[in-house]
């Protein structure tokens, strides 16, 4: 039975960011924040992971966005409304754990990162959690969901590595600002490896600020995301190795061997590339015959 | 062949007439049929079947080896019990239809098992011609009969009682899954399949190479299913999208679990986390399931180096060897830490390797990874071993040789030492009794401590073969039929 696609948007001006909104309504029934799904788009394509950003119990829909950077991220991105994706599995990982803490939360997504902060935000608002959203890009174009984020949000903090809009900086910049201004409970990050390794790095304790737990999602390469490969493990900083798809995908951040995740995000560089070029070789020419035809 | 015929004639004109004695000496002219295979330098580049089956007149010759035992010990080495002179007497009369119903009364996946049972410590292990000569290839004739009917479109399917409509569920779509669902489809019942990947099969299709099993074969087993009213439900994992609870709310009343063993073991080495090393279940399934051995056609990458090293002894090992060897290693060394012998693999498996030209180093185990600057593995520290006194699993124990370390160049390491329980499901069921290592804890019947739940094959049992998984499914679904039966059907009631 395939997936319908009941909304899409491009979000921001990059032109490589969309919302798509997939009727799935046995995954919406289930879905909390923290869990992703997987999908493949059709007969011949890869298994790979999303983050459920935002669903609807009601309408028995879920939310999902992409950032194009390879060939099965571009190919979701041609799917127009009303086309279908051939599977789509999940619930899979852990839902967050969420309750009430004693002093503020802030929630830190970087670039598409901003997409699963969102539910995770809005969870813990909802146990009544004053939450600090800070949310940050490259530049202004690859931003988006400000305004959802900051119904999610007490407080809503922007930066760009640019500064075309808000702070310019990186995330890691507001996030010190906050550490020294306030106790915080606990500090969620998703974003690229290194937005993540940094923020870490910033929360442990180590640069004269306060130790803050700290709790990074992992979208590390998937095939089942049921525990079965081991294509997602992680080391632990003490050796322990973990399955980001059962353990996590959320992580206590200060444990993980983020440059270990490095090398292993390497892993089919080559391959994924190749498989691009491929890709965009085919549209290439089916544009041609297009144009034949016109 | 012609050769053959000439036998089988001088065979079957002399059947009639001569004595018990006279028919074990011709039994004995007679050597084991052997299939057509593809030769090893030319299926070492291509992932089309190894074996070309058995012709008709071949298969025959074959039969007619069969002593018609009046005590068959070999359907007693079979796990699902299956009246295999019987069958071999139809194949040789050529009533061939009639051997396949006769199979698919007690097994309703011959092609599966005709390819990948372990036959030799089974039926073919238990057969009398074996004690003095060769043993009946009984695995290459279910497999004829199984292919005679895919061929000619027959989709034998054995009688199925009036439905029921009593709703079981059945969670996983492996050998032992699907065996339990035949038995209760003719049963009458209404059968729901749930599977976690976007086909059926379990292992038959992520972990068997299409070498060994063609997965049309797989695809074609489950289609007899269906025709059997069986449904089932793609990309559904129990335990996440649905609960236990939520299917007895849908008034499912009974539950098998058939989920298998799909926790790879890692290895607790040094420089296990380097890259190019990977569990033989990631490789196996990027390979099988997900067709990465036609990328970039089809998406899912996957990465083999120059020379590849696969450790372990089991027919994963061996799938995963021959694997790599076909997606373009130059070299492919098995290590295995006991010896050929212990080597628990298929012994045709095994043959079929070393005909390809895949390397063993035995009594051999690895001490630790080592890798480049990138980040890639680049060789493997291994220590020899010896074999001490036997083990938990009668298997002699192998001890580590001090100082006899050394280093093997490889660019690719697979890990094919086991599997674990997968605990996604088990953990939705907390009441649900498991054993220390985290495998469901049932009688010898599959049942479980909860009432109408059953479970059987490799969550059960741990890592073992696909056939004694398909018994499993057998004696579990028996026990679900006694179970319904008594609390939904029985007249008193």
């Amino acid at each position: 039975m395939p997936y319908k696609i009941l909304e899409k948007r491009e979000l921001g001006d990059s032109g490589i960011i969309f919302e798509m909104v997939l009727e799935t309504p046995l995954i919406a029934e289930k879905a909390h924040a923290g869990n992703f799904i997987l999908l493949r788009i059709n007969e011949t394509g890869e298994r790979f992971p999303m983050t459920i950003a935002d669903f609807d119990r009601e309408k028995g829909t879920i939310t999902i966005v992409l950032q194009i950077v390879g060939k099965s991220t571009k190919l979701l991105s041609y799917q127009q409304v009303g086309d279908t994706i051939l599977d789509v599995v999940g619930p899979l990982g852990n839902r967050i754990h969420t309750k009430k803490y004693d002093y503020p939360i802030v929630v830190i997504g970087g670039g598409i990162g901003i997409a699963p902060c969102y539910p995770q935000a809005k969870e813990l608002k909802e146990v009544g959690n004053k939450v600090i959203s800070i949310i940050g890009a490259r530049n202004k174009g690859l931003l988006f969901w400000r305004g959802k984020m900051r119904t999610v949000s007490d407080e809503l903090i922007i930066c760009t590595d640019d500064g075309s809009e808000g702070i310019k900086g990186v995330v890691t910049e507001p996030l010190k600002d906050l550490l020294k201004r306030e106790k915080l409970s606990a500090v969620i990050a998703i974003g690229p490896l290194i937005m993540m390794k940094y923020v870490a790095l910033t929360t442990n304790g180590s640069e004269g600020l306060p130790r803050v737990k700290t709790y990074v999602s992992l979208n590390t390469i998937m095939v089942d995301g049921t525990g079965m490969c081991g294509s997602c493990r992680f080391p632990t900083i003490n050796g322990e190795i973990y399955f980001a798809c059962v353990d996590g995908p959320d992580v206590d951040g200060h444990t993980v061997d983020f440059d270990n995740l490095l090398i292993r995000a390497k892993r089919f560089l080559e391959q994924e590339s190749e498989s691009s070029a491929c890709y965009d070789a085919q549209c290439k020419a089916l544009e041609k015959i297009y144009e034949g035809e016109k | 062949m012609m050769h053959n015929v000439k036998l089988l004639r001088k065979y079957t004109r002399g059947r009639n007439k001569t004595g018990e004695t006279e028919k074990k000496k011709k039994n004995q002219r007679i050597p084991r049929q052997k299939m057509v295979e593809q030769d090893p330098n030319v299926r070492k580049t291509n992932f089309l079947e190894v074996p070309e089956g058995y012709t008709p007149e071949i298969a025959k010759l074959e039969a007619s080896r069969c002593l018609q035992c009046e005590k068959p010990l070999c359907i007693e080495g079979c796990p699902v019990n299956i009246d295999i002179p019987r069958f071999l007497r139809l194949i040789l009369e050529e009533k061939y239809q009639e051997a396949i119903f006769l199979v698919k009364r007690d097994n309703l996946l011959p092609g599966i098992c005709g390819r990948v049972c372990p036959q030799e410590t089974q039926c073919e292990g238990k057969c009398i011609l074996g004690k003095k000569w060769e043993p009946l290839a009984i695995g290459n004739l279910e497999r004829f009969i199984a292919d005679w009917e895919r061929e000619n479109q027959i989709k034998a399917c054995p009688d199925c009682q009036a439905p029921n409509f009593i709703k079981v569920a059945l969670i996983g779509s492996g050998p032992a899954s699907l065996t339990c669902a035949g038995e209760l489809l003719i049963g009458g019942y209404d059968v729901t399949v749930f599977e976690a990947f976007h086909t059926g099969g379990g292992v038959l299709v992520y972990g068997i190479p299409e070498f060994r099993l063609p997965k049309d074969i797989v695809r074609e087993e489950i289609e007899t299913l269906k025709m059997l009213g069986c449904k089932v439900e793609y990309n559904k994992i129990i335990g996440k999208i649905l609960t236990f609870e939520d299917l007895k709310e849908q008034g499912f009343k009974a539950f098998f679990i058939g989920v298998g063993a799909g926790l790879p073991i890692l290895m607790r080495v040094p420089g296990v986390n380097l890259n190019g090393i990977l569990s033989a279940n990631e490789f196996l399934t990027r390979a099988n399931l997900m067709k990465a051995y036609n990328f970039p056609k089809y998406d899912t990458p996957i990465k083999v180096g120059k020379i590849v090293t696969v450790i372990g002894g089991g027919n994963v090992a061996l799938d995963s060897a021959r694997v790599a060897l076909r997606l373009g290693a130059d070299k492919v060394i098995v290590v295995y830490r006991r010896s050929e012998v212990e080597m628990p693999a298929r012994k045709a498996e095994y043959h079929h390797a070393m005909e390809e030209g895949i390397e063993f180093q035995f009594l051999t185990n690895p001490v630790r990874f080592l890798g480049d600057s990138n980040g890639n593995v680049s060789q493997m520290e291994v220590i020899n071993m010896q074999l001490g006194e036997p083990d938990d699993s009668g298997r002699r124990r192998p001890i580590p040789i001090d100082g006899s370390e050394y280093k093997i160049e490889t660019d690719t390491i697979i890990i094919a030492i086991g599997a674990r329980a997968n605990p996604i499901l088990t953990k939705s069921i907390p009441e649900l009794k498991l054993n220390k290592w985290g495998y469901i804890e049932t009688d010898e019947n599959g049942k479980t401590n909860l009432e109408g739940i059953y479970a059987g094959g490799d969550i059960v049992t741990g890592s073992a073969t696909v056939i004694s998984a398909m018994g499993a499914g057998k004696k579990a679904a028996a026990e679900i039929d006694k179970y319904l039966t008594a609390k939904y059907l029985s007249e008193t009631t």
